[in-house]
């Protein structure tokens, strides 16, 4: 059974509180606030204003440049205002209010339910819808997927490989999509695949989720050219570039782009999101997360309109529970920590976990006693235990000569260090200073 | 609601720690110290005793003292030192000895250089070679195992296999019939220290080491292969075949208990698979160098303790990067 | 007899012949410096702090040496005194500068700013802002994880216990800017030090609207532009919700000070000024003691000027 090559650590799964539980539907908001920065790239630039009446599905903020993706109403009603909220961390965010009123959707959108087969449009229009519906990447880098479907001049896309591995503990949405859905996201997969020219998909699922697997095995028994690959536990194969090299033994090389190697890689997610798009003309207005934690009272998975406040969320999935101590937007592996949860869900919240106080906190640091367990668990063959404190000594230029930018921030090495020792915190710091660093070097050699 | 706890990711831990380490290593010599009780008796038993609380009031003392750290000794890892000094010693060596290895072996070979992690040596071995530089002829006068003795001090001393081993090598070719048999030799019973009398028990400590992945299996595998494959080139005559040499070899004086546990110590080995390669093969070729031409009949802790001082050198060796060619 | 004459002859003939080597060698690889510049790095202070911008004190006395006027060229520790004994040594002007000092402008002390989370990561300020607003809701103010203190060659910036800021040690700040360039939220600023010490300043750079500041911290100035409207200088201005005190223009009237209502704005220096002006000219080592998490009181105490003391340790 196939995995990536280098490093990696088996976490325990965890995904037993939510596993296999059927996606619930979050009831409307009162007040739906719609973040215009969802995606990496430019913000959107909204084109509604005060006082206007917006439709489910209509769109609120067209996309800010190339790299960038619109927003639409996941709501109808009124808007209200146009001003920043205050992010789960405490920082400003541009939003959009919106006074939900009735649930009225654009008339071009299918809503119901039947599973929409036939594409006969040509790869340059599904491009373009898909473009045109704020499609980003759900696995939880937000990357505009309309980007990533148009590879730069002298690079050709070969393989599709569709990422269903969901190698992150306590996360189940991915899992319980393709069991739900499995149908749609083959269509979908026909449709990359048209809009990508290629005749190749593989969908990656790992072995913790059997039922996932024979379901995509019997979906796909009668299409040409999806093959459905079983992976072994190993996190963070969900890793995009991990993920390729699982799939195709291929490896990104450093400071490349993943279609260096012919693969391009997207979430079942996403693809849900494009068959939802080119087939049925909805917009992404919405998202399956997994609400989860083992103290929760009905953990589960949700549908939920962007802008629905996540404590909304949270009373349909039983409330806060009492021994809380800490709560992340995502997973325990790359999730951030949140200060609070008066946040709107938008495209990035794929996940909520509540942890108990007594798994909160860290371990007590202690000294570094070189045992080089974070060396072999690098999944990019780095040296975390030196870079870490050569981002300690700020030794910028030796960390960019050590590859630091290499560095997926898994947290592979931290979790796996037996002193407890912080490195990622570090690594992480030294790689945002060096990325600057490089930025500026290259913004001053344009100018020359 | 009470204040949330914030923190970078990653918020899981693989629940590893210093002191589980030190713990399963501890575990792994269990078997090997067991045979070595029902071989040398209360000596046995005494000289471990009399080296780890050697070991763990030094580490107590210089923490809390001079360096005025929060003392470490939660971590295990001076009992294991002591453990392991211990399994460097004759059974019979008087207590004041002990007491000064350990004192070398924790105040010298690891409390100077900062305490656990910052030391370049194995803190064990610099006490061993102290101690054998210090005291040749206690250190070598090993007691003969004759099942569990009561006694102490008094135990019966005898020849070592490795000092019949260095005659033949030179060329006296009819002392092979004064080498143990060789049955004995792995399962234990042959005279030495504590930690060589029986390889059987410590490569399955190895073994359970490596399969815990607490230890990789690079170092003494490396170690052990070139050992073997320098003792096949250059055996000596007597020996009826190289097999039989290249047991001899692997199965005395401390190889196993060199390779599977004093040369794995995570501080003084390098971290990269390939440094460790490296690094096993050095330490190979450095035992057979001493063994076969050298003045001493046994060469492993200095063979380690010379690969610890290249560590910072193999450290440079970059691990395989992904994507890298 | 013989014994004692070969080995002193031995041993006497390879020292004399490694003599002559190194010798030679000095000779033949020698490079010719300007004495002057050995003669200016005797004046400097010799911390080697970086603050005047260059590598450290040797850097400076070259850069000296070599230009043509020191205009630009200042050692912020010896302050004008030492720039004028170069100048002497080089022939040149001494330029002018006002003695200058650190202020940390930020007065959101615990009781003020409550706090909303607890940070369980790094103590470092540079990884907590990058990870989100900070322990109290104020996303603009001192974070109190010490990387200033940890930047300090002069050991004049510590983490007060009781206030959780840092506060600087007028005595013993140099103004090499340092601590500047730490803080990661750019709260540090070097303003001039006034005559005897007297100057106003806003110990606040929260630029939330005044209810959202004012929620997050009592102290916090709100931008209500009061002390502007009374500053007979006009050197006050109100940018982005935030007063700033222009320490040119400024003359110390203190006509601004009792207008503040929240009390973020400062006179330092006066004997009747506010209790909780966060000056402290005493040492605080007791408060080190008691203030610092354990590892980065160890961390500060070993890190001096940390690129020259560890990373020969670096690859074991």
């Amino acid at each position: 059974m196939n995995t990536f090559r280098i490093g990696g650590v088996h976490p325990h799964d965890n995904k037993e509180y939510s596993a296999h539980q059927p996606i619930v539907e979050c009831p409307l908001p009162k007040q739906a606030i719609i973040p215009l920065a969802q995606h990496i790239g430019a913000p959107a630039k909204p084109i509604v204003q005060k006082g206007d009446h917006v439709k489910v599905g209509q769109m609120i903020a067209e996309a800010g440049g190339f790299v960038s993706a619109s927003v639409h109403s996941s709501v109808s009603g009124v808007v209200t205002k146009i001003d920043t909220t205050v992010d789960a961390w405490g920082m400003k965010m541009p939003a959009i209010f919106i006074d939900v009123e009735g649930d009225e959707w654009l008339p071009e959108i299918d809503r119901s339910s039947d599973v929409r087969r036939d594409c006969t449009i040509e790869a340059k229009e599904i491009i373009d819808k898909i473009s045109k519906a704020g499609i980003v990447g759900l696995g939880g880098a937000c990357f505009p997927t309309h980007v990533k479907l148009c590879p730069p001049p002298g690079q050709k896309a070969e393989v599709l490989i569709v990422n269903g591995v969901e190698c992150e503990p306590y996360l189940t949405c991915d899992h319980q999509l393709m069991m739900e859905h499995g149908e749609e996201i083959i269509i979908g997969i026909q449709i990359t695949m048209k809009a990508l020219g290629i005749h190749r998909a593989i969908i990656g699922i790992e072995k913790n989720k059997p039922d996932a697997i024979a379901r995509m095995h019997e979906l796909t028994r009668k299409t040409l050219g999806i093959e459905v690959m079983p992976l072994q536990l190993k996190y963070p194969q969900g890793g995009e570039k991990q993920l390729i090299d699982a799939c195709i033994g291929r490896q990104v090389p450093s400071g490349a782009l993943p279609i260096a190697t012919g693969a391009v890689v997207d979430n079942v997610a996403t693809i849900y999101a494009i068959y939802e798009a080119v087939q049925k003309n909805k917009p992404l207005i919405s998202r399956v997360m997994t609400v989860t934690g083992k103290s929760l009272t009905k953990p589960g998975n949700y549908l939920v309109r962007f802008g629905t406040p996540l404590t909304q969320v949270v009373e349909l999935a039983g409330g806060v529970p009492e021994d809380t101590g800490k709560i992340i937007g995502g997973g325990p592996m790359m999730g951030r920590a949140m200060n609070n949860i008066n946040m709107p869900t938008h495209k990035r919240t794929s996940g909520l976990l509540f942890l108990p106080e007594s798994e909160s906190r860290r371990g007590i640091e202690e000294n570094c006693i070189r045992c080089g367990k974070c060396v072999s668990a690098c999944p990019m063959g780095l040296e975390p235990y030196l870079l870490s404190r050569q981002s300690e000594l700020k030794m910028w230029d030796e960390m960019e000569a050590h590859n630091v930018m290499d560095c997926i921030e898994c947290g592979c090495c931290q979790f796996t260090c037996p002193s407890h020792r912080p490195l990622l915190d570090y690594v992480r710091n030294g790689k945002a200073t060096v990325g600057g660093i490089i930025r500026a070097r290259n913004a001053a050699a344009k100018k020359v | 609601m009470k204040n949330l706890i914030v923190a970078p990711a990653p918020h899981a831990h693989s629940g590893d720690s210093v002191r589980r380490n030190m713990l399963l290593v501890i575990a792994a010599l269990m078997p090997a110290y067991a045979v070595s009780l029902v071989a040398f008796g209360w000596g046995a038993l005494i000289t471990t005793l009399i080296s780890v609380a050697a070991c763990c009031i030094t580490e107590w003392v210089i923490a809390k003292w001079v360096l005025k750290q929060r003392p470490t000794l939660c971590d295990c890892s001076a009992i294991l030192t002591g453990l392991l000094l211990a399994f460097n010693l004759p059974s019979n060596l008087p207590w004041w000895i002990i007491v000064i290895g350990a004192v070398v072996a924790i105040g010298i070979g690891k409390m100077t250089y900062g305490g656990l992690g910052q030391n370049p040596f194995n803190p064990a071995l610099v006490g061993r070679v102290f101690l054998l530089i210090s005291f040749p002829v206690q250190m070598t006068t090993w007691p003969r195992p004759l099942g569990f003795s009561s006694s102490y001090v008094d135990a019966t001393t005898g020849a070592t296999p490795l000092a019949a081993m260095k005659q033949v090598v030179k060329g006296n070719a009819d002392l092979v019939s004064q080498l143990p048999d060789l049955k004995d030799a792995f399962f234990g019973f042959m005279g030495g220290s504590l930690g060589e009398v029986s390889a059987l028990a410590l490569i399955a400590g190895g073994i359970f080491l490596i399969a815990m992945r607490v230890i990789t299996w690079h170092i003494p595998v490396s170690i052990l292969a070139t050992i073997a494959l320098f003792a096949w080139i250059t055996t000596p005559e007597g020996f009826a075949c190289s097999h039989e040499y290249i047991l001899y070899t692997l199965l005395t004086g401390g190889i196993m208990l060199g390779a599977f546990f004093m040369a794995t110590d995570y501080v003084t080995s390098p971290m990269t698979a390939w440094g460790k390669i490296i690094f096993g093969i050095g330490i190979g070729l450095i035992v057979m160098v001493i063994r076969t031409w050298g003045a001493y009949p046994e060469g492993m802790s200095f063979a380690i303790l010379i690969m610890n001082a290249t560590v910072p050198l193999l450290n440079k060796i970059r691990p395989k990067r992904f994507g890298g060619a | 007899m013989n014994l004692i004459t070969i080995s002193l002859l031995v041993l006497g003939g390879t020292g004399l012949v490694a003599a002559v080597l190194l010798y030679l060698i000095a000779q033949r690889f020698k490079v010719e410096e300007d004495p002057r510049i050995d003669q200016v790095q005797e004046v400097l202070p010799g911390a080697n702090c970086g603050g005047c911008g260059f590598a450290g004190c040797r850097a400076l006395a070259e850069a000296c040496t070599k230009a043509s006027s020191l205009d630009g060229l200042m050692c912020p520790v010896g302050g004008a005194p030492t720039m004028e004994k170069v100048g002497a040594i080089l022939g040149l002007a001494a330029p002018q500068g006002e003695p200058k000092v650190a202020v940390v402008r930020c007065n959101g002390t615990c009781e003020a700013r409550p706090k909303t989370s607890e940070y369980n990561g790094t103590r470092s300020c540079a990884i907590m802002h990058s990870m989100y607003v900070g322990e109290s809701g104020c996303a603009f103010g001192c974070l109190g994880c010490g990387d200033c203190v940890a930047a300090c060659p002069f050991d004049a910036i510590h983490i007060n216990p009781e206030t959780g800021l840092a506060e600087v040690d007028e005595a013993k700040c140099t103004a090499c800017g340092n601590c500047v360039k730490a803080c990661p939220r750019h709260i540090i600023e070097l303003r001039k030090k006034g005559e005897n010490g007297q100057r106003m300043v806003v110990l606040c750079v929260n630029q939330d609207k005044g209810p959202v500041a004012k929620k997050n911290c009592a102290n916090a100035c709100i931008g209500c532009g009061l002390c502007a409207k009374v500053c007979p200088q006009e050197a006050i201005t109100i940018t982005n919700n935030v007063a700033y005190i222009d320490f040119d223009k400024c003359v110390v009237c203190r006509e601004c000070e009792p207008q503040c209502p929240t009390k973020a704005l400062h006179a330092i220096g006066f004997a009747d000024a506010q209790a909780a002006a966060p000056v402290v000219t005493t040492e605080v080592t007791e408060g080190e003691k008691k203030g610092f998490d354990p590892v980065i009181a160890a961390k500060i105490k070993a890190l001096p000027t940390p690129k020259a003391v560890f990373p020969q340790c670096l690859r074991y």
